[in-house]
């Protein structure tokens, strides 16, 4: 089989795929228990939420902790601004992701499933509300709805527990880690909506079928989403593997030249775009020369725009989505957002740059959640990419809409 | 085996008082907003009495010794 997997039948202008219709056309689920789990390890499935854990051996330690109580929770709070995939998916498959939360519920001996879905994305909302109703009513019985608020913290893990369990939506200190004690202080899976529905049709064909789609030593497929400068920008699912040049001609192409390419959205990196062409849409591969491919969103940043002002537009987005908790991510992202901002306006400085450097440094991994880390990875990957940009700026702020 | 201490710090709880760095400037300073970087190795012996003074010393008790065992 080739072509798309989890976006395979019904056309997609035509909604959410019903409860009938899904299971008329794929059949039951074929694997269960350990034989799934191990069967997810050998697949090499990855986490889709960003992080790109292996979901085999998530499940597998989960397995071993869970006594009954685990509790699923269904991460389609997709709070990455330029990422589409997730709502995508929820619209129109959301039976493949509601599957795959089963399966997991079943094979963890789980007591509940919680389908978290951002409060802004109504449509996938309803969605996933909806296709919950057909379910049979054992499965309705143990799951409900959650709905994740308009922050870019609030898919990340201990928050999504806490908005589960307290009604606010904001990182707590780990460890515990929501795996060992998350939801009601059980043991909790927190999986991303696309890695359900890779997980959904591995435990209907297996994991030889999920390993015969992939490039370059790649397993399976992905969903991604291209923004900026494409003919055709979107969502697509690919094969994984195949580069990311490749990924934009899927795209259309590019629609006017290209500088820089942005990788795995507000929590990813910059690249010069020469660069990017090459690189593979693939996890392994890209952790491997330091880069993520996060939540696979793949920003195309065209010659036209401006870096710097860029750079200081999506800093002082991420220093306003802090939770406010901790001090060095409250005051050093929003310090670092100022700086940003004074030399997108001002034009460049020498102490605002040396401050950048510094600050950049300093705030890593002192934030109890990894926002802080993620925001100056970003900054970092800005001041190498757009270093030319950055050393002579003049003073503009060049007016562009976000 | 081998014990190490090792200071570690809870974020969120952390508001900055700064009394640790003025406690145990060798392995703590603070950054320019008066949060405190402290170095990742462990700690040395020489200094263990003064780290515990400045766990104790933690207003709001976002400071703690982490013990660890390794093998030599």
């Amino acid at each position: 089989m080739s072509g798309p997997r989890l976006l395979a039948g019904p056309d997609l202008g035509a909604g959410a795929e019903g409860y009938a219709d899904h299971v008329r056309r794929l059949g039951p689920t074929t694997l269960a228990g350990r034989a799934l789990i191990e069967a997810l390890v050998r697949s090499g499935v990855t986490g889709r939420g960003g992080a790109s854990f292996p979901a085999g051996l998530k499940w597998r330690a989960l397995a071993a902790t869970s006594k009954g109580s685990a509790v699923i929770v269904v991460n389609g709070a997709e709070g990455e601004p330029q990422s589409h995939k997730d709502r995508l998916l929820m619209r129109t498959r959301p039976h493949l992701i509601l599957d795959g939360a089963f399966l997991a519920a079943r094979t963890l001996r789980a007591a509940s499933v919680v389908v978290y879905v951002g409060e802004e994305h109504r449509a996938a909302y309803a969605a996933m509300e909806r296709a919950l109703r057909e379910r049979p009513e054992a499965e309705r019985r143990v799951a409900r709805m959650a709905a994740a608020p308009h922050r870019y913290v609030a898919g990340e893990s201990s928050a999504a527990v806490h908005l589960i369990d307290g009604g606010i939506a904001t990182p707590t200190t780990t460890p515990p880690h929501s795996r060992e004690r998350g939801v009601a202080a059980a043991p909790t899976l927190m999986q991303n909506v696309e890695t359900l529905a890779h997980i959904a049709l591995i435990a209907r064909y297996g994991d030889a079928w999920y390993r015969s789609m992939g490039r370059r030593g790649a397993a399976g497929t992905l969903m991604v989403t291209i923004a900026g400068g494409v003919k055709k920008p979107g969502v697509l699912e690919i094969e994984a593997g195949i580069t990311i040049g490749e990924a934009v001609a899927m795209a259309g192409g590019l629609s006017e030249p290209a500088a820089a390419v942005l990788l795995g959205g507000y929590f990813g990196a910059w690249m010069p775009a020469v660069k990017a062409w090459e690189l593979p849409l693939d996890a392994e591969a890209l952790r491997a020369g330091g880069l993520g491919l996060g939540c696979g969103v793949i920003g195309v940043q065209p010659a036209s725009r401006c870096g710097v002002c860029d750079t200081a537009r999506i800093m002082r987005y991420l220093a306003e989505e802090s939770s406010a908790q901790c001090g060095p991510c409250f005051f050093g992202l929003r310090a670092l957002s100022d700086a940003c901002s004074r030399v997108a306006e001002r034009g460049t400085n020498r102490d605002d740059m040396a401050r950048l450097k510094r600050w950049a440094v300093e705030v890593q991994g002192r934030g109890a959640c990894k926002h802080p880390d993620g925001a100056v990875m970003f900054l970092r990957s800005a001041l190498s990419t757009f270093s030319d940009e950055f050393a002579s700026h003049p003073a503009h702020w060049r007016q562009q809409p976000a | 085996m081998k014990t190490e201490m090792r200071l570690t710090i809870d974020r969120i709880k952390c508001d900055g008082h700064g009394l640790c760095a003025e406690l145990l400037p060798e392995l703590i300073r603070l950054d320019d907003w008066g949060y405190p970087i402290i170095a990742s190795a462990p700690i040395p012996e020489r200094l263990a009495s003064l780290a515990q003074r400045a766990v104790a010393t933690c207003p709001v008790l976002a400071l703690a010794l982490r013990r660890e065992s390794r093998p030599r």
